[in-house]
């Protein structure tokens, strides 16, 4: 059973095609290195999958669910939309982070607001039904009672959400950087950041959008350790990558796009060993070119 | 004339001054973000209706707006409005809200698409993004051009006295008039630039706190 099926994505800019009909699936635990020159549709993809644009047709699938379904979805209210988000992390190019926060209270803000959203929904439930007898002394009771509750939870979970925080810093190596703020780090470490703001929602399927393109070469090595680590705990990681060596080591799979379509599709071996399509070996030696220079 | 009544005469002018300045402050500084967004909105109507009212309220006098308020009415509807100091506020606080409101646009506008993006993938809502994220980054990016419109304001006050508000400016003119000396004018001048003195230093503090992160 796939974890993520996505049927027949279309995707139109005005007039321009860029994705004609996509079709991707992604088992748990599978990497998916997605490569192809620019211009290919690769980062419209990801950020279809990420709803950050509205695919015109096309489906998407959750654990053979279906999430999203356009159209027919395309005018959802950004409320049920931000649900459907949070199966998934994006990690994008130029990092994003919040300029205004230490590295801590970047990973920590999402989640914490996810928190307060939740203890806030339960709160007006409980209002409701103290308002419905509020003379009531077992209502009464029972509401005080209630809401003490909710206030532990909101502490602990407080406390589990920087437990957490410093635990995924820890694993992309940034421990002694909590208190940093992002204009005090390098690309990388910004990068590393990033990865662990999106890893603290533990998403199911977590994307990364060339995530090493904005970096130089020395520090696109720290950035796709930490890819390499995440593989290793088994997370499902979509790529979009144009480190070629990178995808051929890490990726379970490799997809390859060429003018809004697929290509090719298949394991590293397959596809860099032995491509089946023009484009495909046009590109790789393309590539290999500039690897001698 | 001694130089105390002197003094006495520009502090009760100086006291309307304070008002003017304050109410248009209080009022214009929220009532501008809403033009603001009036002027970003998704809705074509709301925005050329927001961006025409800032066209002309941008372009023509402040002078001439006071006017506008304190007689207009009266003439077209009887309907006069009984405090000068209140016309002269309600013309300072429109034409300011203008004034802000583009200040508040290009603030909001600066910030990059990627930290909306950034917020909408982490799961938060639109209300969260422009509190969380974006607020404080358009606060830091508007303290400088804000400060400049403000200590405008400080001296704009002085147009009050087109309508006979006896503010600041207009005490000095007084004794001017009535002991034919010189001086006090220049009093006042002192007077407004004390104040915009303490207002520099106020917001080069709020500048130096914000300074903490960078970009």
């Amino acid at each position: 059973m796939a974890l993520l099926k996505i049927t027949n994505i279309k995707k139109n800019f005005g007039d321009t095609k860029v994705l004609k009909g996509i079709d991707v699936e992604i088992e748990k635990g599978e990497v998916l290195a997605i490569i192809g020159s620019s211009g290919s549709g690769k980062t419209t993809l990801l950020r279809c999958i990420n709803f950050l644009e509205t695919p015109d047709s096309g489906d998407i699938y959750i654990d053979d669910e279906l999430l999203y379904s356009a159209p027919k979805d395309n005018n959802l209210s950004e409320m049920q939309l931000r649900k459907k988000r949070l199966n998934f992390g994006l990690v994008f190019q130029s990092f994003n982070l919040f300029p205004q926060y230490n590295v801590l209270q970047n990973i920590m803000l999402a989640p914490k607001l996810l928190i307060s959203d939740q203890i806030k929904e339960k709160t007006k439930v409980l209002k409701k039904n103290f308002w419905k007898a509020p003379f009531n002394t077992d209502v009464r009771i029972e509401y005080k009672n209630e809401k003490e509750k909710l206030n532990i939870q909101k502490n602990s979970s407080k406390q589990n959400i920087e437990e957490n925080a410093i635990k995924i810093l820890k694993r992309v190596g940034l421990e002694e950087k909590m208190d940093s703020y992002p204009c005090e780090l390098s690309g990388g470490q910004c990068q590393r950041v990033a990865i662990a703001r999106a890893l603290a929602l533990s998403p199911r399927i977590l994307c990364f959008d060339e995530p090493t393109s904005a970096l130089d070469p020395e520090l696109t090595g720290e950035v796709l350790k930490v890819i390499k680590k995440l593989k290793d705990k088994d997370n499902t990681m979509i790529i979009v990558t144009h480190e070629m060596e990178f995808a051929r080591n890490v990726a379970d799979k490799i997809l390859f796009m060429a003018n809004g379509v697929v290509v090719e599709y298949g394991t590293p071996a397959e596809v860099f060993g032995n491509p089946k399509d023009d484009r495909t070996r046009s590109f790789l030696s393309k590539n290999e070119e500039m690897q001698t220079f | 004339m001694t130089f105390a009544y002197a003094t006495q005469q520009l502090l009760v002018g100086f006291v309307v001054t304070l008002e003017l300045f304050g109410l248009t402050l209080v009022c214009s500084l929220p009532l501008g973000l809403l033009v603001a967004f009036g002027s970003m909105s998704k809705f074509k109507i709301i925005k050329f209706f927001t961006k025409g009212i800032v066209w002309i309220v941008r372009g023509t006098p402040l002078l001439l707006q006071i006017i506008v308020v304190f007689y207009v009415p009266a003439l077209l509807f009887d309907m006069s409005i009984d405090s000068r100091l209140l016309a002269v506020a309600i013309a300072f606080v429109i034409n300011y809200s203008c004034y802000f409101s583009e200040i508040y646009r290009g603030g909001i506008e600066g910030i990059p698409k990627g930290q909306y993006e950034a917020g909408k993938v982490l799961g938060m809502t639109k209300r969260q993004i422009f509190i969380k994220i974006v607020m404080l980054q358009v606060i830091k990016r508007i303290v400088p051009p804000m400060s400049n419109e403000i200590i405008t304001l400080v001296k704009d006050t002085s147009l009050a006295r087109v309508i006979s508000v006896i503010e600041l400016n207009r005490a000095a003119e007084k004794l001017v008039n009535v002991y034919g000396i010189l001086w006090p004018l220049f009093y006042a001048g002192v007077f407004y630039l004390v104040f915009n003195g303490i207002l520099s230093i106020l917001f080069s503090k709020i500048e130096k706190k914000l300074n903490y992160y960078q970009g």
